[in-house]
């Protein structure tokens, strides 16, 4: 529909500079410039170099998401930024360049939380979020359960990793397998010829006095890496497949069950996946088949749409024009730890704040 | 001509406009830790002083460094960003020069060294025969390796990074700007520009590597 908000989002929280369009509920444009490559080498994101490659790619990505949604500037409802959480050095390329593009547009700029941002992109995929929505969030940098009764306006933490990141630990033990960087992928390519169950890795926190909805892979990764090197010091050869099977297996089993069982206690009927895990194929396979059990309906967005992107933002930043939440000030910071809670950071009450919003707007159009 | 300057590689986060023969309006305000907070507000601010939309600006003009990355990057991206919005070209200029231009409105004639802070005990710096012409690449050191360069030790210096380190900078004379002001960076760029001279491109000087490295504890192998 032509009277749906048309939104450009800016994701710079990591080593993705994503710009993307959308109008409502309408994937445009998702235009990606990636520095993963120049990580590699690291074994990690470097945040100087994450930053430095945000600059770089930031106004011929801008250019791209256009060129490919075939939409003019001028005719953008927002302009939507991660303004947290993420790296603060990364985060800021984002924030000023939306700024910047927002305040010679002059459009309303709409500071958005990263998580909420992930949760939001699925509307792109299979429509409107039912409300609530329960969220399983799983990536390099998060692992959290999410109950979002308004994605624009109340999202509420369940649980979430007390030590790493589920995405930290395939990279983990890809580094000790000697598999590289990023692991998630290469993991799940080599787990296809592995057996799952040839190995029994530790479910971290699943004991019945342990947080039902917290998740820890600290131990998992521990109990991983001693594995391969007992093999290694007896002079035997690691089975790499069935390693990474049953380390796979393990971490699937734990953010499943964990996620199914928030369903239930909180009386939601749908799952919803994202964060760039959700890609990985065995977490796909064994949420499917443990919502159907349950009755739950599952969501995850195709895997382009669940790793950090710029739509996923334009898709919150819609959402936030749709319901006429409040646009953010010029002076909008890069918050490293935004909390979950805050979906978006608005300008302060109209007494408390200085008005350059709305006269700057009103000057360009005079 | 009217031409829009930043420059966020100092403590200052300074925007001005010139129309070519002056500048009409500049602001600066100076705190190191919130370049991107404070930059489009001043943008703002300075346009209105000068009752000038920004659609109205037909060049921009960015210091480039070298300063703080973090910072830096802040004016980089916003000046790449509205000439995109705007399609006007963006030029770059190194910060130093515009330095150097306010020392030379300050009375000072030359030669003299300009340098900024760095952090972790050094300086960014150049040296200039007289304010407009600067007569080496600017560079990152520490002040002490500084004392005994030819050409360079014992030179009136300005700029926080001479105020910093009084002993490699002895002499530093009065009332010399400590950091960068975009009048000036925009007086240089409207001097240039009015004689055909060629500005940088809108690219940062780094000068110094990103603090990486490389595991040593296990071989790697890129995944393709
Ligand atoms: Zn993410």
């Amino acid at each position: 529909m032509a009277d749906e908000p048309l939104v450009l989002g800016i994701e710079t929280s990591c080593d993705e500079t994503g710009v993307g369009i959308v109008r409502g509920h309408t994937l445009l444009a998702d235009a990606i410039a990636s520095s993963v490559d120049e990580h590699a080498r690291f074994g990690g994101v470097v945040p100087e170099v994450a930053s430095r490659a945000h600059l770089e790619a930031m106004v011929p990505t801008i250019q791209r998401a256009l060129k490919d949604a075939g939409v003019a500037a001028s005719d953008l409802d927002g302009i939507a930024v991660t303004a947290g959480p993420g790296l603060a050095g990364a985060l800021l390329v984002g924030v000023s360049a939306a700024k910047a593009y927002a305040y010679a547009l002059g459009k309303p700029l709409y500071g958005v939380n990263h998580l909420a941002s992930h949760i939001c992109v699925d509307q792109l995929e299979h429509g409107a979020l039912p409300e609530p929505t329960m969220a399983l969030l799983v990536s390099g940098g998060h692992s959290s359960l999410l109950l979002a009764p308004d994605i624009t306006a109340d999202v509420r933490p369940l649980g979430s990793t007390i030590d790493d990141a589920a995405g930290e630990a395939f990279d983990k033990i890809a580094r000790v397998l000697n598999l590289g960087f990023p692991g998630g992928p290469v993991i799940d390519r080599i787990a296809r010829d592995g057996d799952p169950d040839a190995i029994a890795f530790p479910r971290g926190l699943t004991g019945p006095r342990d947080a039902a909805y917290d998740f820890s892979f600290s131990g998992l990764k521990t109990a991983v890496a001693r594995w391969i090197e007992a093999k290694r010091a007896a002079g035997e050869e690691v089975p790499v497949a069935d390693v990474s099977a049953s380390f796979q297996e393990a971490v699937a089993d734990v953010l499943t069950r964990k996620a199914v069982r928030a369903c239930k206690d909180e009386g939601v009927d749908h799952l919803m996946i994202g964060g760039g895990v959700a890609a990985n194929s065995r977490l796909r396979a064994m949420a499917e088949r443990r919502c159907e059990d349950a009755g739950i309906t599952l969501r995850v967005p195709r895997p382009k749409l669940c790793t950090d992107n710029g739509a996923m933002v334009a898709a919150l930043g819609a959402e936030m024009v749709a319901r006429g939440r409040s646009a953010s000030a010029w002076d909008l910071s890069a918050d490293s730890s935004l909390p979950v809670t805050d979906p978006h950071v608005p300008a302060p009450a109209p007494h408390s704040h200085d008005h350059v919003h709305e006269l700057s707007r009103k000057n360009l159009y005079a | 001509m009217l031409l829009l300057a930043l420059d966020t590689a100092t403590p200052a986060v300074t925007v001005a406009l010139h129309d070519g023969a002056e500048v009409l309006a500049e602001t600066a305000e100076v705190d190191a830790r919130r370049h991107g907070e404070l930059l489009l507000p001043a943008v703002d601010r300075t346009l209105r002083t000068a009752g000038v939309e920004l659609g109205a600006v037909t060049e921009i003009v960015v210091g480039v460094g070298p300063g703080p990355y973090t910072g830096l990057r802040v004016g980089l991206v916003t000046a790449a960003t509205f000439g995109a919005a705007l399609n006007v070209p963006v030029h770059g200029l190194c910060t130093l020069d515009g330095i150097a231009y306010a020392a030379g409105r300050a009375g000072l004639t030359g030669p003299f060294v300009v340098a900024t802070d760095a952090r972790r005990k050094e300086v960014y710096w150049a040296r200039y025969d007289d304010p407009l012409t600067r007569v080496t690449d600017p560079a990152v050191d520490h002040p002490a390796d500084l004392t005994e360069r030819p050409g360079v030790a014992g030179l009136p210096a300005v700029g926080a990074g001479a105020l910093l380190y009084p002993d490699a900078f002895a002499t530093v004379p009065p009332g010399m700007p400590e950091h960068q002001s975009a009048g000036a960076l925009a007086s240089v760029a409207a001097g240039k520009l009015a004689r055909g001279e060629e500005l940088l491109p809108d690219r940062p000087l780094y000068l110094r590597r990103p603090d990486a490295q490389v595991p040593a504890n296990y071989k790697v192998v890129t995944p393709k």
